[in-house]
């Protein structure tokens, strides 16, 4: 007998779930091999251990790529603060060397103009006059020398 | 409570006793992945044991537990649907090895050649079955589960479920007539 000529009208659902003999022994075997290979897959105690095995490796690779990654952003963040930090630094060194030129340079431009001031009031204002005591020195000489 | 407590554990212990194989064994049909069987059992049982306090006993413990099953089976494939696909190439059962299991009822050599040959026709249909189609008749033929359990189990009507049978069931036909 051929499977499905008894019975399998298409729009008749229930007769198409009646099972002939033939098809019925077939399923029976069918069950039949699952279950002997579930029992035997079941009571290996090898299939457990690489379950068990591929999920721990599983389980720490995904441990170690997270603290790979956690570690990359951590010092990253700590390498930017630091340069920034670092960045900082070096911008207020840059300022106060800056200031200083800067009141170096107004002291030095202070300092030349006095001295240019000095040196127009020397040329334009001052003379030679004798010294205070220059007459009576004059007299004593001219006495010791008679 | 305490008392309680150790209780409820002890009836869990049982149900894990005695509904793991059947479990393992339906999954293992579903996927023809021997790893991938045990991890969901595993899960099965786990989520089975966090709702163990829900559970009203509104369906058999069995139908509970399938309906876990079916459901952990039908995340695995939708979240991982290439890997699947690609582990269950790596490690799933042959089919001329899963037919290798028959018992050896049959009387004489030619009589078992041809009981081994349709029970990898069977396989061979089961594979290109959908989901759904699958899992129905694996429930109904495998575990020999009546229509009502196997409607509680999926979540489906008994009509729907009698639909996916009746596809199935006309696909495995077709594949013992050698049809495709």
């Amino acid at each position: 007998m051929r499977f499905g000529e008894q019975g399998a009208e298409p729009h008749k659902l229930e007769r198409s779930l009646e099972l002939e003999p033939e098809l019925e022994r077939v399923l029976s075997n069918f069950r039949q091999s699952i279950q002997a290979l579930s029992e035997a897959a079941y009571s290996r105690p090898r299939t457990v251990a690489v379950a068990t095995q591929r999920r721990i490796w599983r389980l720490a690779a995904g441990w170690a790529l997270g603290c790979v990654l956690t570690g990359g952003v951590v010092s990253t963040g700590i390498y930017e603060h630091h340069r920034h930090w670092e960045l900082a630094q070096m911008a207020a060194r840059q300022a106060e060397q800056n200031r200083l030129a800067a009141e170096r340079q107004h002291h030095e431009q202070q300092l030349r103009e006095e001295d240019e001031l000095l040196a127009k009031v020397d040329s334009d204002v001052a003379r030679e006059v004798p010294t205070a005591m220059e007459p009576l020195a004059q007299l004593m000489a001219e006495d010791e020398a008679q | 409570m305490a008392t309680a407590q150790a209780v409820a554990a002890e009836e869990f212990a049982q149900i894990v006793q005695s509904h793991r194989p059947q479990i393992f064994r339906f999954l293992l049909a579903s996927t023809r992945d021997v790893d991938l069987a045990e991890t969901l059992t595993q899960d099965c049982f786990l989520k089975a044991h966090r709702n163990w306090s829900s559970f009203r006993g509104e369906s058999s413990a069995m139908t509970w537990l399938m309906r876990i099953a079916i459901n952990l089976q039908k995340d695995h494939w939708r979240n991982r649907r290439m890997q699947f696909w690609r582990q269950t190439q790596i490690n799933s059962v042959d089919l001329d090895e899963a037919s290798e299991w028959l018992p050896g009822g049959e009387s004489s050599a030619e009589e078992q050649m041809l009981a081994k040959e349709q029970v990898e026709h069977v396989w061979t249909a089961v594979k290109g079955l959908s989901e759904r189609q699958r899992t129905v008749f694996l429930l109904r033929f495998v575990e020999e589960r009546d229509l009502s359990e196997i409607a509680q189990a999926t979540g489906l009507s008994e009509g729907t479920v009698k639909a996916h049978l009746s596809r199935a069931l006309a696909r495995v036909r077709a594949e013992l007539r050698g049809k495709r």
